[in-house]
């Protein structure tokens, strides 16, 4: 062994790594380089074999001087390796970055159409009453349409609504032209006392305007139980109102004929937000359950008495939402239902 | 029905100033809804003048124009106008009406002084339709011919009656007696308090006797007699062509009539203003008595519009001694009519049943003024007296005389007894009215009421033959009374039970499919038959009376309505679309036909009850969806992916999803679809629906793109096999192992049959299976395919080992290759 563990030889060979250290300047060659600066092929590693060499009672004295050397050493590389690595990540996430407004397009927006949507908000204001939801066929009898709604077949009140018929006539088949008879149906096969509200699909042999067109949307309201008045009927219309129009919406019934109500009225409401200011704006029609109506489904006028209520959701749609025309609802151009996506 | 304000004004005190909207405004209160109002817009200067002289002057457009000197006032710097008039009907010393600068006639036409012609003129002559007065336009509207000498300068708009207005309103069905001044003056008493002059109280009743007179009826509907009353009164001496005076002419048009002849226009005047429809037969083209019957079988009538009628035997006919003279409550017949020549006639005043009436009306296609009002119900009171005025007008208007012929025929009159407790009314609108409030709202709308402790005996008046039940006489109160009396109360329905499973199934499969990118479109159910057989139905549900010949049909599928939805889509320029549509389709498979419908106003048996339901056509909830153009458009460091199948695929996952519903596919040939992209979507074994892309020559033909996703699946189908609830299955938590597989089978293969042969080979340790590519090509024969799977293996009791896994897949190969001769690719 020719040569000696000195002071001066253990620095020399950590000024050795220390100046290979201070050259490297990126994480990937430090990572190369790491078993010449620190690791077994490094200077102060090599002199880890001269301290065998080293007479016993000086080993300890020995010892500590490389590891003093190899701490320092360690500690510079430590430095070193955390500063380019982070320069590394660093650099990394810079080349990544993207134009986060030209971003590739995976997902697709779709939207209900707002008719729709407007029935199921309908129908979640009177769930919230305890209410439940009725439905039907939209290709009835004529019975269901019109005899238990107390239109007599002569009465003009039947001529009242166009109605598409179905071939052959004798079946006495019909599209129905309300959701009512939705309500003859809930009487006829529920259990007393009956809330239920009826949205849906009615039909009527208009032509398609602005305003007006032969399919289109009702949502209708019954309920029978004992002892319900008119107070109850404008209570609940009034409720409705407000939760469609505002706090500030209220409503206003006028004198009217409907075969299955008695007394009947028309139903206006005040539209605290139309365009153009508030007004009272038409929105349907209601009364107290005609007592054949009741007759119709077994139900003993008598004791039991109720209310029915309906409007058109088209109509709806169009004074509380700004719908200008009617074209806009049936035409499936996708443009109308997106602007609403899911709220309406 | 249109309301003059002057005819109303006879019959209740209107105050000088009140306009139609003041009326409407009032009217609204008692249930009578406003429409819109006429007439009154016309302003002055409008005046009498005279025609001076005129020089006539052909223009260059050949019109020939004259230059006429009016005079428009007795003295002062303007009395004479140099006016330019396009009419040749007038002489000079013709008095016209003249409208000077500033007058504003219908329809906001505004008059003033302007060059025309090579000349100013200064105002305008009126032709009658420029004053609104009705539609004679051939020339001006000379006085004299009206009978009018007036003086010089007099404001012609008070002079002709061209300021009274009308309000129009709206009667709903059940207030006939509202179709007469005489019942909307009763209302606007009503609903103001102002006092109301009966107009029939004023009549002196006219009796006439001598004429022969049969009322027979062999086949009463609904074994009601089709005439109850049947006045008829003479009139002779007549000049038929009296002229009709202006103020009848203006009321008339106002009312929304047009001034025929004197003899029909007292008519019709008579009947709005009572209500009562009249009939006037030229009394010298009748041969012989009248009589009132039902028709016979193969008669005939031609009616006044000259058109030959085929009577039907439910028909009730007005005849003489040759046969028809008119259908009654409808038309009269053309022989009997009124004409220049008529010199006596005999008036017509009848009560028919409303039912025979509305259904004669409706037979022969002939709503008229008459049968409005009979269907409704005519006041059963008043027939003598409605018979009277129009002879009265007669005498007065048309130099005629009363002849003292004349008939009557009529049955006893039963009128409408009601018994109610006076706190029903209260009772039923949730307002306390007292006794008294009760009692005096019915004696206000003309019912006799005898109080009996606490009920009230009520007799209804002949004018309300609608009022027949108690809660009748319950509205009438409240709506005297008003309902804004009627307080607001939340009644408390019981506990509910939310939406059914079905409606939150719906929503869900809805929000599934939008929040995937479809938009949801509703499409009418109307198309032609050729649309339906797109999708393969032979047979739908046709409509007697649909809108368009062409779309006479009921759908069958909800697919022909979202490809014309695409096509107005795509036209429009949204190329890329998803669109869907939830809603009833329409099933030509009804149960038995019911023809006769039970009474309306009792419960039908049970049986009554499932034979009409069961007769109602299958009517499914479906739900589909048709895509075009591109999935995804190209984007910057993408490529665009176009639509089609995939995705339909894709939705019919999700709504599957939603329902918490396990599928297969069928992939077999459908109608209306690709022959090679096409497949059955089942359920439980049972077809629920299909999916592929639509047949690109169907495509082409409504102009869509080539590739066109689509599917449609039946809701009601898939709900009946949707779960409601659904049980946790435990998660296994051991290590597990992949595997890839790629396995080389005959290309007709499918990857759905390979599959469950690998599952049901490869056992329980198999916990998913992914099929990640199909290639074909390079190293396989043309008619192989090389599919590779990505396998998942897991024991829930142990760690597995590699050698497990791997015996699992080897059993799986080994099924595979003894059911499709699969073999492990090299």
């Amino acid at each position: 062994m020719s040569e000696k563990l000195t002071p001066e030889v253990v620095a020399q060979a950590l000024q050795e790594s220390l100046s290979a250290l201070a050259v490297v300047e990126d994480a990937a060659t430090l990572r190369s380089q790491k078993a010449q600066i620190v690791g077994e092929n490094s200077p102060i590693s090599r002199l880890n074999a001269l301290i065998k060499s080293v007479r016993n009672e000086q080993k300890a004295e020995a010892g500590k001087l490389v590891g003093g050397a190899r701490a320092q050493l360690n500690h510079a590389f430590q430095e070193k390796e955390v500063k380019l690595e982070s320069l590394a990540a660093n650099e990394a996430l810079a080349s990544e970055k993207v134009d986060m407004t030209a971003a590739p397009k995976f997902i697709n927006l779709g939207a209900r159409h707002p008719l729709s949507l407007l029935m199921d908000q309908v129908s979640d204001v009177f769930v919230g009453m305890g209410w439940e939801i009725a439905d039907g066929p939209e290709l009835e009898n004529e019975w269901f349409n019109f005899d238990a709604l107390n239109f007599h077949p002569d009465h003009p009140a039947r001529a009242m609504q166009d109605t598409f018929f179905v071939k052959p006539v004798e079946n006495h088949l019909l599209l129905r032209t309300h959701t009512s008879p939705v309500q003859v149906r809930s009487l006829l096969e529920r259990e007393l006392p009956v809330y239920v509200l009826c949205p849906g699909r009615v039909f009527r042999t208009d032509e398609l305007d602005a305003t007006h067109t032969p399919v289109f949307h009702q949502v209708e309201g019954l309920a029978i139980d004992k002892g319900l008045t008119m107070a109850d009927l404008r209570g609940t219309l009034e409720h409705f109102a407000r939760v469609m129009f505002g706090d500030e919406a209220k409503i206003r019934l006028r004198p009217s004929f409907f075969p299955f109500t008695e007394p009947s009225a028309e139903l206006d409401v005040w539209h605290p937000d139309a365009k153009g200011g508030p007004r009272w704006v038409e929105w349907g029609g209601c009364g107290m359950v005609n007592p054949n109506v009741l007759l119709a489904a077994g139900i003993d006028p008598e004791v039991y008495s109720g209310f029915a209520f309906g409007m058109g959701i088209e109509r709806t749609l169009m004074f509380r939402n700004g719908v200008k025309d009617m074209h806009d609802m049936v035409e499936a151009d996708v443009r109308f239902s997106a602007q609403f996506g899911s709220v309406i | 029905m249109r309301i003059p304000l002057g005819w109303l004004g006879e019959m209740v005190e209107l105050g000088s100033k009140v306009t139609p909207n003041d009326v409407m405004a009032e009217l609204v209160k008692v249930g009578l809804e406003e429409e819109g109002s006429h007439g009154g817009d016309i302003s002055g200067p409008v005046v009498a003048g005279e025609v001076l002289s005129f020089e006539a002057e052909e223009q260059k457009n050949g019109k020939t124009i004259r230059w006429c000197q009016v005079r428009v006032a007795t003295s002062g710097d303007e009395e004479i106008r140099g006016i330019v008039c396009g009419a040749a009907n007038f002489v000079a010393g013709d008095k016209v009406v003249v409208s000077l600068p500033g007058a504003v006639l219908p329809g906001g036409f505004e008059i003033a002084a302007r060059k025309t012609y090579g000349h100013v003129s200064d105002g305008m002559i009126a032709s009658s339709r420029e004053l609104g007065l009705g539609d004679e336009h051939e020339g001006i509207l000379v006085l004299s011919s009206i009978g009018l000498d007036p003086e010089i300068g007099l404001d012609a708009i008070t002079l002709l009656g061209l300021d009274e207005s009308a309000a129009e309103v709206n009667v709903t069905p059940d207030r006939g007696y509202c179709l007469s001044i005489r019942g909307i003056a009763r209302e606007y008493s009503h609903a103001t308090g102002v006092k109301f002059q009966d107009p029939v109280l004023s009549i002196d009743p006219v009796m006439g006797s001598g004429f022969t007179l049969e009322v027979k009826d062999s086949a009463p509907v609904h074994g009601k007699a089709g005439c109850s009353q049947f006045v008829l009164v003479g009139v002779s001496g007549l000049d038929a062509e009296a002229k009709v005076p202006d103020w009848m002419v203006s009321r008339l048009k106002l009312a929304g009539m047009r001034s025929i002849s004197i003899a029909v226009d007292i008519t019709n005047y008579a009947m709005l203003e009572l209500g009562q429809p009249l009939h006037a037969y030229d009394l010298d083209k009748l041969v012989g008595g009248i009589s009132v019957r039902r028709a016979k079988a193969g008669e005939e009538l031609v009616t006044l519009d000259q058109k030959t009628r085929k009577l039907h035997e439910e028909d009730l006919l007005i005849c003489d001694e040759q046969g028809p003279i008119g259908i009654a409550g409808v038309m009269g017949g053309a022989r009997t009519e009124v004409g220049a020549s008529t010199k006596s006639v005999l008036i017509e005043a009848a009560i028919f049943d409303p039912i025979s009436i509305a259904r004669s009306a409706r037979r022969h296609k002939l709503p008229s003024e008459a049968s409005k009002r009979f269907e409704r119900g005519v006041d059963s009171s008043i027939s003598r007296a409605a018979a009277s005025r129009a002879a009265g007008l007669l005498t007065e208007l048309a130099s005629g005389s009363l002849s003292g012929l004349g008939a009557e025929y009529a049955s006893v009159f039963e009128p409408t007894a009601i018994e109610m407790k006076l706190d029903y009314p209260g009772q039923l609108v949730g307002v306390e009215y007292s006794a008294d409030q009760v009692i005096a709202s019915l004696e206000e709308i003309g019912c006799s009421v005898t109080k009996i402790e606490d009920l009230v005996q009520v007799i209804v008046p002949s004018w309300r033959p609608d009022i027949t039940h108690k809660t009748d006489l319950v509205e009438e109160v409240a709506r005297l009374i008003g309902y804004d009396k009627i307080p607001a109360r939340l009644p408390v329905a019981p506990p509910g039970r939310g939406l059914t499973s079905r409606q939150k199934l719906r929503r869900r499969v809805l929000s599934g499919l939008t929040g995937a990118g479809f938009v949801e479109v509703l499409n009418y159910p109307f198309v032609s038959a050729e649309q339906n057989g797109w999708m393969g139905s032979v047979s739908a549900v046709e409509l007697e009376n649909p809108m368009q010949s062409e779309a006479s049909f009921l759908r069958t599928s909800l697919v022909p309505g979202l490809i014309a939805a695409a096509a107005r889509n795509i036209s429009r320029g949204s190329t890329d679309i998803a669109l869907l549509e939830e809603g009833s389709v329409f099933l030509p498979n009804g149960g038995s036909a019911v023809t006769a419908l039970p009474a309306g106003n009792e419960r039908p048996s049970e049986a009554t009850l499932a034979a009409l339901k069961a007769a109602i056509p299958g009517q499914p909830r479906l739900v589909s969806g048709l895509l075009a153009g591109n999935w995804l458009p190209q984007s910057p460091g993408q490529h665009s992916i176009p639509a089609g199948y995939p995705q339909a695929l894709g939705a019919v996952d999700i709504v599957m999803q939603q329902a918490a519903v396990s599928f297969e596919l069928e992939q077999l040939e459908i109608a209306g679809l690709h022959p090679g992209r096409a497949a059955n979507v089942l359920v439980a074994g049972k077809v629920v629906g299909f999916v592929g892309e639509v047949h690109p020559e169907l495509a082409s033909q409504n102009h869509l793109p080539r590739s066109v996703g689509v599917f449609e699946l039946n809701l009601d189908e898939i709900f009946a096999v949707a779960p409601d609830l659904v049980q946790a299955q435990e998660l296994g938590v051991m290590t597990f192992l992949t595997q890839d597989l790629s396995l080389v089978v005959d290309f007709q293969v499918s990857a759905a049959d390979l599959i469950k042969s690998i599952v049901t080979g490869a056992g329980g340790l198999l916990e998913e299976i992914r099929l990640v590519d199909d290639y074909r090509g390079k190293g396989l024969d043309a008619d192989q395919k090389s599919l590779t799977f990505s396998l998942l293996f897991r024991a829930h009791d142990r760690t597995l080992t590699q050698a497990e896994a791997t015996a699992a897949r080897d059993q799986a190969v080994e099924l595979a290759n003894q059911q499709f001769g699969a073999t492990l690719r090299g």
